[in-house]
């Protein structure tokens, strides 16, 4: 008990609490509409791009998240719309525009800074890189991305389940794919500083896929996702806290566990 | 008058794939679009919902019908077979449609939704979920989902594809019911021309344009029939 209170006693815990909790719950519900519609490498991909981005930020001095938001949005519209296009293989864009924005990322930063704590904190993240501005800005859009999710569930969940219905009763399907995509984007991006660019998409995918073993109805598996995505978050973070382990890997590790305590669950 | 096509054609990148197709349909007729691989019929299917638009001639919808108040049901894709959802929350995004400006679906849409499930005999499923079902089970879920789109018209792609002979048989009896009992027109693509001939009022037989349209019983003397089906009768 004292632990904790001697955690949260920490300004920069309370701020990565806050966004963790927001932004493991946008992941979480964002997450069972992309592992459902088979997006999920969307987010691996974006995750990428959105390293070279904060990498590119850095060297230029510029504000990381500023940088980084609408530059990973229109990479999740380009890359939506490359997979809608049946001629060019999605999976195979989103592998070529990740790496290559990879890329552009390390080669910046060798050339510049060098290989610094900073530059590790993107690769791997760290609930220490989050200032006072990324904060607001964190929670605003976070808040901002639960409420579209809310308000569109019934229309959201129409598109994912069957987009030719959808269309055909007259929803624009393009428009709740697109709105899929900037909201990852946006999740993507936020959660990167505290999971590192490599390991953010297990934040989108792991919850829904655990959910996804133990529950019927895609209100129960969104619901479950988003409680499993932050109960994940606090263990992991509260472990790496005390254990001084790297943030990102150690809630990694606790959507593994969780996910195989559903699997096995699911099985019976 | 319910639907009317008036010499529609259909290209895509400017190669016609489908052209000259003429009908009309009155309220409570039952039409089955039948037709070879590539003949056309989904191209139709999808210029009949407004999903492609017609590069030449005119669909127009009577008796105030809307092309997004057309009670659609898909061709099932794998990615839905084990779509975690249960029965209730699928049939209810029928009702999509009349959302309009809402955000949410109301108590109205709900109990339409309820009584549609009444209707194709599975509200006892309603909380079980959809990829535990038979795929008997699942076509009528979707039934019950397109009878929440609409008053009017049913459009139906290959319905019966992948079931078991019984479930087969449940499903034309089912859709037939809709058909007689509550007057709603429906439109069907199907492979089985022997399904379409015992069931259907009116046939469209399309091969890259319009080969045959007419009652049943004019289509069963015409040679198409008998074409299709390699020298046999009806």
């Amino acid at each position: 008990m004292n632990m904790i209170v001697r955690m949260l006693s920490y300004p920069f815990m309370q701020r990565a609490l806050l966004v963790g909790v927001l932004v493991s719950l946008c992941a979480a519900l964002l997450g069972v509409s992309l592992v459902l519609k088979r997006y999920s490498m969307i987010g691996d991909g974006l995750s990428h791009v959105g390293f070279g981005a904060l990498a590119v930020a850095s060297a230029a001095n510029l504000a990381p998240l500023a940088v980084a938001v609408p530059v990973v949005v229109v990479t999740a519209v380009f890359l939506l719309r490359l997979s809608q296009n049946s001629r060019i293989k999605g999976d195979a864009a989103i592998a070529i525009l990740s790496s290559s924005a990879l890329a552009i990322g390390v080669i910046t930063v060798s050339l510049t800074t060098g290989m610094n704590t900073e530059v590790s904190s993107y690769m791997f993240g760290s609930i220490l890189s989050l200032s006072r501005s990324d904060t607001l800005l964190s929670v605003v859009l976070s808040l901002a991305v639960l409420l579209l999710f809310v308000l569109f569930y019934p229309r959201l969940f129409a598109v994912t389940f069957d987009e030719t219905f959808a269309r055909a009763t007259g929803t624009r399907a393009e428009l709740f794919n697109m709105l899929l995509a900037v909201l990852t984007a946006v999740t993507v991006v936020l959660g990167m500083r505290m999971m590192g660019a490599l390991l953010i998409s297990s934040l989108i995918i792991f919850p829904a896929l655990s959910a996804m073993r133990v529950c019927r109805s895609f209100r129960s598996v969104v619901i479950t996702a988003a409680a499993l995505s932050v109960c994940c978050f606090l263990v992991g973070t509260s472990f790496s806290f005390f254990l001084e382990t790297p943030t990102g890997a150690s809630i990694v590790l606790a959507n593994l566990l969780v996910f195989a305590i559903c699997a096995i669950i699911g099985k019976k | 008058m319910i639907l009317e096509c008036k010499n529609l054609r259909f290209a895509y990148d400017g190669e016609t794939v489908l052209e000259g197709v003429d009908f009309s349909l009155d309220a409570g007729n039952y039409l089955c679009i039948v037709g070879e691989n590539g003949s056309g019929k989904s191209t139709l299917v999808k210029g009949l919902l407004g999903l492609k638009a017609p590069d030449g001639g005119s669909i127009r919808f009577g008796e105030g019908l809307k092309p997004s108040e057309i009670g659609y049901l898909p061709q099932q894709t794998q990615l839905q077979r084990d779509f975690p959802a249960s029965v209730r929350e699928v049939v209810l995004s029928g009702c999509l449609n009349s959302l309009g400006r809402r955000l949410h679906y109301n108590a109205a849409d709900r109990e339409r939704a309820s009584m549609n499930m009444e209707r194709m005999g599975i509200e006892e499923l309603a909380d079980k979920s959809y990829q535990e079902l038979s795929g008997g089970q699942q076509q009528r879920v979707l039934l019950a989902r397109a009878l929440c789109a609409t008053k009017k018209l049913l459009l139906l792609d290959e319905p019966v594809t992948g079931l078991d002979p019984i479930a087969t048989g449940e499903m034309y009896n089912l859709i037939k019911l809709v058909n007689l009992c509550d007057g709603i027109t429906v439109i069907m693509v199907s492979h089985d021309l022997h399904a379409a001939a015992r069931y259907a009022t009116h046939i469209l037989h399309l091969g890259q344009k319009q080969l045959f349209f007419g009652s049943t019983a004019a289509y069963k003397e015409s040679s198409f029939a008998r074409r299709f089906l390699g020298g046999h009768r009806l």
